[in-house]
Parts: C-alpha cells; sequence; structure tokens
C-alpha cells in the first residue's frame, strides 16, 4: 500500500473529505477483522461436520465404537479448542492492551476495602498481567496506598479468571458454567482479599515493600500503542500462548478422548457423583499443588464430567489449578512472608472448596 | 549510555535483552548493559511490569518485549542525550 489515506483526501479537495478520511481509515481497520471473524465462524461450523465425513464415512469407523467416538472426539475437540483460544486470546489482548497496571493502580489508589476490593477483583481479570509480574505490581500497588487486602484481590482474580478458562468451559460445557466460573471467581478474590485484609496482614508483608520510595518522575508507561501495535500484540500473544500449551492441549485432549471412548458411562458417578462430600476436597487437594494451564486441564475434566463426575468438583480442580501456582508461590514468596502465603493459600483454597461444594448442591 | 534491562529472569526479560544488543549493534553503539533482578530495585524505578528498558536512569519502556524497530527508535532518541 503506497498512497496514504490522507494525499486521496487531498486529490479530491472537498471539505467533506475529512469525513471520508476517517471512514475509509475505519474501514481499513474493520474490514481484515470483519473477513477473519468469518473466516474463523466458517471454520467453527463446518468442525463437526468435517470429522463426521472423515471419521465416521470416510474411515469407515462406527459412532458408537470406542475407537470411532475416541477419535473424533480427539479430532474435533482439537480443533474448535484450537479456534476458541485463537479468537478468544486475540480479541482479548487487544482489549487489554487498552489497560494498563498504571491506570488500574490510580483507580484503586484510594479505595477503602469493600468497595475497593470489588473494584481490584474486576480490575485483576480485565488487566493484562502475567505471574512473573506480580511481585513488581504487589510492590508498586502497595507503596502506592493501595490496601493490602485490596491489592490481594487483584492477584487472586487476575490467573483465577482466566480467558482461556472462560472460553474453555463455554465451549465445553455452555454459557451457564462459563458465567458461573466467572461470578464465582470475583466473589473469591472479592471474599478472600477482604478476609485477608482483615486480618491485618501487614506485619507478614516483607519491610522492604513499605520502605520503596518511587524515584520522583512519575514513570511514563510507555510510548502510546498504536492500532497495528495492538493488533500485532494480539497476534503475538496468540502464537506465544499456543506454542506454549500445545503439548499440554493433546495430552488433555488425548485423555478426555481415551475416557470418552473407553471408560464407561457413570464410571464415576459411584463415587465421585454430586453427593460424595469428598469428591471436591479431593479435587481442591490435588488440584493446589499442580501447576496447569486451563487448556490442558479442561478437556480431560470434561470427559471425565460426561462420565459422572459432579460439575461443581470439576469446576473446584480447574480452579484450584489455575488460581495457585506453584511458580508464583515463589516468587511471592520474596514479598509475602511465610505465614501470609500460607494464609494466602489457604483463603483462597478453602474459598474454592466451598464454591465447589455449593455448585454441587445447586447444579 | 547506561542501560538496565529490569526483570526477575523469565522469557521476556531474556528476549528484551537480547533485542538491546542487536538494536545497539544495528546503531553502532557502544552501552554498558545489566539486567537488575531484584525486586526491591526494580520497584523503585516505578515499574510494575517486567521486563523494563531503563536508559540513563530513564524508564523506556516497560510491560512488553517491543519488536528491534521499537529498541531502535528508542535508543536513537537516547544517544544524543549520552555524554
Amino acid at each position: 500500500m503506497t498512497i496514504p489515506v490522507c494525499d486521496i483526501a487531498e486529490l479530491g479537495g472537498a471539505p467533506a473529505s475529512g469525513a471520508r478520511v476517517r471512514a475509509v481509515a475505519l474501514a481499513r481497520r474493520v474490514a481484515p477483522l470483519l473477513l477473519a471473524a468469518t473466516g474463523w465462524l466458517a471454520v467453527y461450523r463446518l468442525n463437526g461436520p468435517l470429522w463426521d465425513a472423515v471419521v465416521y464415512k470416510l474411515a469407515g469407523l462406527d459412532p458408537s465404537s470406542r475407537l470411532g467416538s475416541g477419535l473424533h472426539f480427539f479430532c474435533y475437540d482439537t480443533v474448535k479448542i484450537a479456534l476458541l483460544l485463537t479468537g478468544i486470546i486475540f480479541v482479548v489482548t487487544v482489549l487489554r492492551s487498552y489497560v494498563t497496571l498504571e491506570r488500574t493502580r490510580a483507580l484503586l489508589g484510594g479505595r477503602r476495602e469493600g468497595v475497593g476490593n470489588v473494584a481490584a477483583a474486576g480490575l485483576g481479570v480485565v488487566t493484562p498481567f502475567c505471574s512473573c509480574s506480580a511481585v513488581p505490581a504487589f510492590i508498586g500497588f502497595v507503596a502506592a496506598g493501595v490496601p493490602i487486602g485490596v491489592t490481594l484481590s487483584f492477584l487472586i482474580a487476575s490467573p483465577l479468571v482466566n480467558e482461556v478458562a472462560i472460553v474453555l468451559l463455554y465451549g465445553l460445557f455452555g454459557f451457564k458454567i462459563a458465567a458461573l466460573y466467572v461470578t464465582s471467581g470475583l466473589l473469591i478474590a472479592i471474599v478472600a482479599g477482604f478476609a485477608l485484609g482483615r486480618l491485618h496482614v501487614e506485619r507478614w508483608v516483607e519491610p522492604f515493600v513499605f520502605q520503596t520510595t518511587l524515584h520522583g518522575r512519575q514513570v511514563a508507561p510507555g510510548q502510546p500503542l498504536s492500532w497495528s501495535d495492538r493488533m500485532a500484540l494480539g497476534r503475538e500473544e496468540v502464537k506465544t500462548i499456543l506454542r506454549k500449551i500445545w503439548p499440554y492441549l493433546l495430552v488433555g485432549i488425548g485423555l478426555g478422548a481415551l475416557i470418552h471412548g473407553w471408560a464407561p458411562e457413570d464410571f464415576f458417578a459411584r463415587w465421585a457423583g454430586p453427593d460424595n462430600p469428598l469428591a471436591p476436597l479431593v479435587a481442591v487437594g490435588v488440584g493446589v499443588p499442580l501447576y496447569s494451564n486451563a487448556a490442558g486441564v479442561l478437556p480431560l475434566v470434561q470427559a471425565l464430567q460426561a462420565k459422572g463426575l459432579a460439575m461443581g468438583t470439576v469446576l473446584a480442580f480447574m480452579m484450584s489449578t489455575v488460581a495457585l501456582s506453584l511458580p508464583e508461590m515463589i516468587l511471592l514468596r520474596r514479598v509475602l512472608r511465610p505465614k501470609l502465603l500460607a494464609a494466602f493459600v489457604g483463603v483462597v483454597a478453602v474459598a474454592i472448596l466451598a464454591t465447589g461444594y455449593l455448585f454441587n448442591l445447586i447444579l | 549510555m547506561q542501560i538496565k534491562i529490569l526483570g526477575s529472569g523469565c522469557a521476556n526479560c531474556a528476549a528484551l535483552e537480547q533485542r538491546t544488543r542487536e538494536a545497539l549493534a544495528d546503531l553502532h553503539l557502544t552501552a554498558d548493559i545489566s539486567k537488575v533482578t531484584d525486586y526491591g530495585e526494580i520497584a523503585g524505578y516505578g515499574v510494575m511490569r517486567t521486563p523494563a528498558l531503563v536508559v540513563d536512569e530513564q524508564v523506556l519502556l516497560a510491560g512488553r518485549v517491543p519488536d528491534r524497530a521499537t529498541v531502535t527508535g528508542l535508543l536513537t532518541a537516547a544517544a544524543p542525550r549520552a555524554s
């Protein structure tokens, strides 16, 4: 593309060209996105029929056979999840590029607890944030005067309400479950952060955090991002995340396919159904030390759920896996003393457990 | 020109350092590059998202790994200020 839009306007010369310039610029941004969205939707819809044709007609496998249904599950789910991930990661990354930690901190700075916890949890979900930034973010927030409980609400919500998990839950279990996940994740972050704040845990924070003085100048977060910067960020993030998780994804879907095809129906209903009070406990007990991303856990868990594992137990397991990760705990140890770290893990785990029991009752 | 890469050593910080070295080579500039991994020091710059690029005690960029062109642009703008 060689002719800049403004030159076209100059050639036109008419006073209305200003509006035309803006319209053309907008179209240039929107058109490729619309095209991509249409293509995405087409592939998404064709995915099912495609594998029906390939596995059942071409390969001649019987849908009710173990190999047939297992293989179909594997192929169909792999494509479906890859599509969902690509779509959501791209959209979320672009939207998040408009939110900065600095603005979030400014929004949370003056708030009291209670209201602050709610705001922090909400912002934790939408602010771009990776676990390696947990410590600088914690210090930055606290040094700026955000109450510890509010900061912790932010730190809990961010990994717990994870867009990959939302999308996968929606794709595998439907809108209602995905919405329940988001709501309960936010509530857990709010309540846990508030509870920890009430415990006056300042004494369990490493002292240097409070001694950190920000240098005189207020830090500019960097150059403002252009539209193509944001598009590039989105593409980069999709590539990075897919590259990181594809092995987990394939293993998760593979295991799920095995269970789907080979485990008898109601396999889990006997000892891990909704009436078993131990199931959520085991789920959280296993999930907390486990570090996985949602993409690996969910396809496996969907197959388990189809065989009778209770939905509340499923959600409790998934949440405890993603909310608390060993690498993040190791990092947070630099700013949180062992007592606070233990309290942090304990409060979040209990909150997730409670959610698991609740959902087993109501779903 | 004194360059500091702020970050605790994850892949992104290494990538930023790599891009910075490449940009310096492109511009035929020399500079001291040091890595800051202590969180107290990182937070002292007001940085909340790593990795971050600090040149002559000024934070030029934080929170993402920019492409080579962006780093080159930032260094070019910063270079004339070097004594």
